[in-house]
């Protein structure tokens, strides 16, 4: 059935235009845009939906998300990360290989297809592990994963460890045309610490993160995507030093991108005071310092992306003492109105936020989506930006309530998602 | 005596310099007690204190318990091999089963830092922090500063230096909260390794150097130097840390004439700290032991002991 999306302000990340547009979908395919008013009911069905002077984005795509499926479905599910996902503004999530067992084989890959054909809400891209059991030790097969497909490769959540291995991986994925997304973390700066370490650290007694140990793996990443010509994506930075290194590396024309996430630019290692375990995550939450660099490197276009590391976990791993609690929050039904917050903040414009929410992790992962044009798939979010709401435990469709969001008062939400011009999710009035 | 208004006790970071001089007042008229010939009062009659150490501890546990004995609570063990915690479960769901029974304190030592904290979120009765973790050891600081009153008069303009591993010490951190909360001049001393990342913002002053950071100073603080942080790679060998940062009779020389010097215990004589310092005529180390009771007498009063009609006396 023919749709019209009436009334609503289409943000266009590609022109960076805002502008009041009427959008026709046949099938799965965006039919015409047009000038409002320039549409009359013709004859024959058609389906009206009223944006009435809401925001219509691309649809949103999260290209770091944790659906826990196989092995944690306590936590998550395909199926309802999927809804937390439509629910969050997305149509698209990629999610991340620490599972169990991990995705590091096709029948893994395939699986997770295959679940989130039957949740059938948005479109879950896989990303391998890059080596067999996240072990650090032997690469997976690239080929085959990427032929059951898979978009990119990560020992996300277990970094590797070895440097050699990390080099043969780049060089190997570069063949491939995978995306290789690296969580860089030195694992014996890190070993021990629960929080980043400095003045919040010291004070309540709790072990310490350096910055540092990102960033030795950010540089080491670098000078091997110098080596071997291969992109390489940096996951979640956390740290001033991170992006000013990434800064230095785009400057000399390096085939580096990177993300963070809404917490690293929202909140600060002060949120962990009262030992909130909602708050621990991986990296840790740093200075103000820190979140200033992030939100610069996100202005300047340092930092290519948004990603929400939306990591669900049950109070089975967080109802427990600060040290023994696994890090991560959820974030894919926050991240949208964190970063409207950046708009409102003036740090970035609302395509150039819009841009790092679809446009730009298409890119990266080289798949279909970001862009509002005739004859390319439905896949559409419409926004209410004045909203305003406090967030409750109730409301949250993710089957984990880990995050320190909730109470807190936030701006914009989603109130429609289209993914391939099939409505998957509507807020209830 | 009213002007206590907390259900815990978690660490000095929660305690105003009001609360912290009615805690060694009251200390100061419970310490009679423990000179009589019987030494128990009547005043927490009736009232159950669970002592719950998931970490070994002598001192502090032994001295908990007389103070609770004095005052005529019940007292009751529990450690962590005797709890259900062998058993895997999570500390929330075993206070939540002590709680099912009524008690009216739980005194919790724990390695994980904020384990009070999420235990005081949990339970009606009220917490005492007994240690967590590298973060606070309220009770301790309390009956040090106690000590250094009773020794000195007053904290107030005290030059203070605290010696040792400071980045993995609650001691350390509860006193350098509380002491400065008091208005002393607080330095804090050790090898860089064992030093936290801006331990200045705290308020204190940093001179790794111990023999240089004793110079002048009214208290001499050292901390113990827990051997398996060797492990770690904080110091190469005992014998190099004894050499360039244990005190002996010769660097206490450097400090004025009237110096006191503290320790938590247990010692590592000849390591951190040299026999002839530790048995010196400066030496409060035992009086340190002697308030502790005071102190925690004083505690389990004002929390649970103010509503009571019955007099200490």
């Amino acid at each position: 059935m023919t749709k019209w999306i009436k009334d609503g302000r289409i943000v266009d990340p590609v022109t960076e235009r805002v502008e009041q547009l009427d959008i026709i979908v046949e099938g799965d395919r965006i039919s015409k845009i047009l000038p409002c008013g320039s549409i009359s009911r013709g004859s024959g069905e058609i389906e009206i939906i009223d944006a009435g002077g809401n925001l219509v984005l691309p649809g949103l795509i999260d290209m770091h998300t944790h659906l826990r499926e196989p092995g944690y479905e306590y936590k998550e599910t395909i199926a309802s990360g999927s809804l937390a996902a439509a629910a969050g503004g997305f149509t698209a999530i990629a999610c991340m290989p620490n599972t169990e067992p991990p995705n590091d084989s096709r029948s893994v890959t395939e699986f997770i297809l295959e679940q989130a054909k039957r949740a059938n809400l948005v479109r879950v891209y896989p990303i391998a592990a890059i080596s067999v059991g996240q072990k650090g030790e032997r690469l997976t097969e690239f080929g085959d994963l990427k032929e059951a497909g898979a978009v990119g490769v990560s020992d996300d959540g277990r970094p590797v460890v070895n440097t050699e291995l990390m080099r043969r991986a780049m060089e190997y994925a570069r063949f491939h045309g995978l995306t290789v997304i690296s969580h860089c973390e030195d694992l014996y700066l890190s070993e021990g610490g629960v929080m980043h370490e400095g003045e919040i650290s010291t004070k309540i007694g709790l072990p310490g993160i350096p910055a540092s140990s990102e960033e030795i793996m950010v540089y080491r990443e670098i000078c091997l995507a110098k080596h071997t010509g291969c992109p390489v994506h940096i996951a979640h930075v956390s740290t001033a030093e991170s992006v000013a290194l990434i800064r230095r590396a785009k400057e000399a024309g390096l085939p580096v991108t990177a993300e963070t996430a809404p917490h690293y630019f929202t909140l600060n290692h002060r949120a962990v005071m009262g030992y909130d375990t909602n708050a621990k995550v991986s990296p840790p939450l740093r200075s103000e310092a820190d979140v200033e660099a992030v939100k610069q490197g996100l202005k300047d276009g340092t930092i290519d992306v948004i990603a929400t590391d939306h990591a669900p976990h049950s109070p089975l791993e967080k109802e427990v003492e600060f040290d023994k609690a696994s890090p991560g929050m959820i974030g894919l039904e926050t991240a949208l109105s964190l970063t409207l917050d950046l708009v409102k903040e003036r740090i970035l414009t609302l395509p150039e936020a819009i841009r790092k929410l679809s446009l730009t992790p298409s890119k990266i992962l080289d798949i279909e989506g970001g862009r509002i044009e005739e004859g390319r798939e439905a896949d559409l979010t419409i926004v209410d930006d004045s909203a305003e709401y406090v967030l409750t435990e109730d409301e949250i469709l993710s089957k984990s309530k880990n995050t320190p969001f909730i109470g807190k008062q936030l701006r914009g939400r989603a109130v429609l998602t289209m993914v391939g011009g099939r409505v998957v999710w509507q807020r209830a009035r | 005596m009213g002007g206590f208004a907390h259900k815990d006790l978690l660490g000095m970071t929660q305690l105003s310099v009001e609360e912290i001089n009615l805690i060694l007042d009251t200390a100061d008229s419970l310490k009679e007690i423990s000179e009589r010939d019987v030494k128990k009062v009547p005043t927490l009659r009736g009232k159950s204190i669970i002592n719950f150490f998931y970490e070994p501890s002598t001192r502090t546990k032994t001295s908990f318990e007389v103070a609770a004995k004095r005052l005529s609570a019940d007292t009751l063990s529990l450690s962590a091999s005797t709890s259900s915690m062998v058993k895997g479960e999570t500390l929330i769901d075993t206070a939540r089963n002590l709680q099912a029974m009524n008690p009216d304190l739980i005194v919790l030592r724990h390695s994980s830092s904020g384990a009070p904290h999420l235990l005081a979120k949990v339970m009606d009765a009220g917490v005492i922090n007994a240690g967590d973790g590298i973060n606070e050891h309220p009770t301790q600081a309390l009956l040090d500063m106690y000590t250094i009153r009773e020794k000195k008069g007053r904290i107030e303009g005290l030059e203070i230096a605290i010696i040792g591993d400071i980045a993995h010490s609650r001691v350390a951190r509860s006193n350098i909260i509380g002491l400065t909360k008091m208005g002393a001049k607080v330095t804090v001393s050790g090898p860089p390794t064992m030093m936290p990342l801006d331990v200045d913002k705290m308020g204190v002053g940093v001179e790794f150097d111990p023999r240089k950071a004793v110079e002048g100073k009214d208290v001499v603080m050292l901390l113990r130097i827990q051997l398996e942080r060797q492990s770690k790679l904080l110091f190469p060998t005992l014998r190099e840390y004894t050499n360039f940062f244990g005190i002996n009779a010769e660097a206490i020389k450097r400090a004025k004439e009237d110096v006191i010097v503290m320790h938590p215990g247990p010692m590592n004589r000849g390591v951190e700290i040299d026999s002839e310092v530790a048995d010196g005529p400066y030496s409060v180390i035992l009086d340190q032991v002697a308030n502790g009771v005071a102190v925690r007498m004083a505690i389990l009063y004002l929390l649970i002991g103010g509503a009571r009609s019955d007099k200490v006396d």
